[in-house]
């Protein structure tokens, strides 16, 4: 079994690799960095990560050649498990608003908007470890102790993911509203909150990804 | 809901922590990596290297001492210290750190500030201030360890580089720093409360309860210190109970 990582030069991909890596050695699944649209259309897993502004990660994106098409044919033509992370989870929205309007890959309708602070002394970036609220099941949040009292992810954004169908939205996280902080369909995921950084949710979750059989 | 933060901070030069943790067993209480799995496993929110390699020729030390953190750790990482061009930054990321602080290079060419906002994101850079008061309610920004003054006001400053787009701030009172007598709490209020990005209180932490008044009188979202964790005099569980127990949201996972 294989997972591509998708490298399109956004950020740290490092961190990514290495908490994959570290959850894929146990079950014996081979992780690769790449920015070769083949590799990916090959992979039987894939991740986009993702650091920085919105209409930088698509341009990015954009100038990979045949990137998008790729992650077309697989994840929505074959239905390739796909998690993005951050910048990687909004890119699944309609249209981002950060630095002007961009296109996202419109996987799952809705846009990417400015956070605004719903009280006062709530600081933007929303920065630092917070909990997480599930609005429904889902096998990536499988075993894992959520709401007030549950383990944290560690989320750093100053824009959100508003999805236009509710349904779409797996569970939020508290921060003067309620902020998407995971999205998905069928073999689709994705997280505002970094894996890679949330030590023991992170690492469970990476392992639930792995061993999801959308 | 939103939890504050409790960041320990080790000086790094050459590759090597100054002033070493002495909590625990470590084999080799030099090794930044070390302390950091270390610091990691007792539920440290984020961690703090601050670069003090005074050589050009050492300067990729950090680098290789970054790559080793994050594949050992998978935890939020700010490193700081002589960082002056885009390039320095990009190697930092692409190392394995979430965040970089800047200082000098901010002070000397705010552009710089912006440029690196808009090139890797608001979200990873954090600039550093360090901070004298020079009168009643009057604070500058000094550079080269406090040792240099600016002239520049600290609280305009604040407001100038967020608005250049910095995504936190750092701020050292220099006049507390080592002292052991608690944070600057006028000072850090008054920035903490004009400035709309989240902050990092430091400089001078003596004992928990400066941790739990930097948070509930000082305004800052998290909080960062040095020996009172690298001595063992407390532990970062601690720190966090003391917290808790005063009604401030910690994360205890």
């Amino acid at each position: 079994m294989s997972l591509a990582i998708v490298d399109y030069g956004s950020g740290n991909l490092h961190s990514a690799h290495k908490a994959v890596e570290r959850a894929a050695a146990q079950a014996g699944i081979t992780v690769t960095v790449t920015s070769d649209p083949d590799v990916v259309r090959r992979a039987d897993r894939i991740v986009l990560p993702g650091v920085g502004a919105f209409a930088d990660c698509r341009r990015g994106l954009d100038n990979v050649v045949g990137m998008v098409e790729a992650l077309q044919e697989s994840v929505i033509s074959r239905g390739t498990p796909f998690l993005g992370i951050c910048v990687g989870m909004q890119l699944l929205a309609s249209r981002g608003l950060e630095h002007g309007v961009a296109e996202g890959l419109g996987w799952i309708p809705g846009e990417v908007v400015a956070i605004e602070p719903k009280s006062i002394g709530l600081k933007v970036p929303h920065m630092g470890w917070n909990t997480l609220q599930p609005l429904r099941p889902h096998s990536l949040l499988k075993d894992i102790p959520t709401g007030e009292n549950g383990l944290h992810a560690y989320f750093v954004h100053s824009y959100h993911f508003c999805a236009t169908h509710p349904d779409m939205v797996i569970a939020t996280t508290e921060y003067g509203e309620a902020l998407t902080a995971m999205v998905g369909h069928d073999n689709i995921v994705g997280t505002q909150f970094h894996p890679e950084k949330s030590q023991r949710l992170g690492l469970a979750l990476i392992g639930n990804f792995l061993r999801w059989t959308p | 809901m939103l939890k504050c933060r409790v960041i320990p901070c080790l000086d790094v030069k050459d590759g090597r922590v100054v002033k070493g943790v002495n909590f625990i067993d470590l084999k080799d209480a030099g090794d930044p990596v070390e302390s950091a799995i270390a610091y990691d496993a007792a539920g440290a929110d984020e961690l703090c290297f601050l670069d003090i390699t005074a050589s050009h020729e050492n300067r990729g030390t950090i680098l290789d001492v970054v790559q080793r953190t994050a594949e050992a750790c998978f935890m939020p990482l700010t490193v700081g210290g002589g960082v002056r061009t885009p390039d320095d930054i990009r190697n930092l990321l692409l190392a394995g750190a979430d965040k970089v602080s800047i200082m000098t290079a901010a002070v000397h060419n705010r552009d710089f500030v912006r440029e690196a906002a808009e090139k890797f994101g608001s979200q990873c850079i954090v600039v550093a201030i360090d901070v004298k008061q020079v009168a009643p309610g009057r604070w500058e920004v000094f550079t080269h360890g406090g040792r240099k003054p600016t002239g520049i006001d600290a609280i305009n400053y604040a407001k100038e580089v967020v608005a250049l787009g910095a995504g936190e701030i750092l701020l050292t009172s220099m006049d507390r720093d080592g002292t052991k007598s608690g944070f600057d709490i006028i000072l850090t209020r008054a920035i903490a409360d004009a400035v709309g990005v989240p902050l990092i209180a430091s400089g001078g932490v003596g004992n928990l309860d400066h941790l739990v008044e930097g948070i509930r009188d000082g305004h800052a979202t998290a909080v960062l210190a040095a020996s009172i964790f690298h001595y063992g005099e407390f532990t970062i569980r601690e720190a966090k109970q003391h917290m808790k127990t005063a009604g401030l949201p910690v994360r205890m996972d």
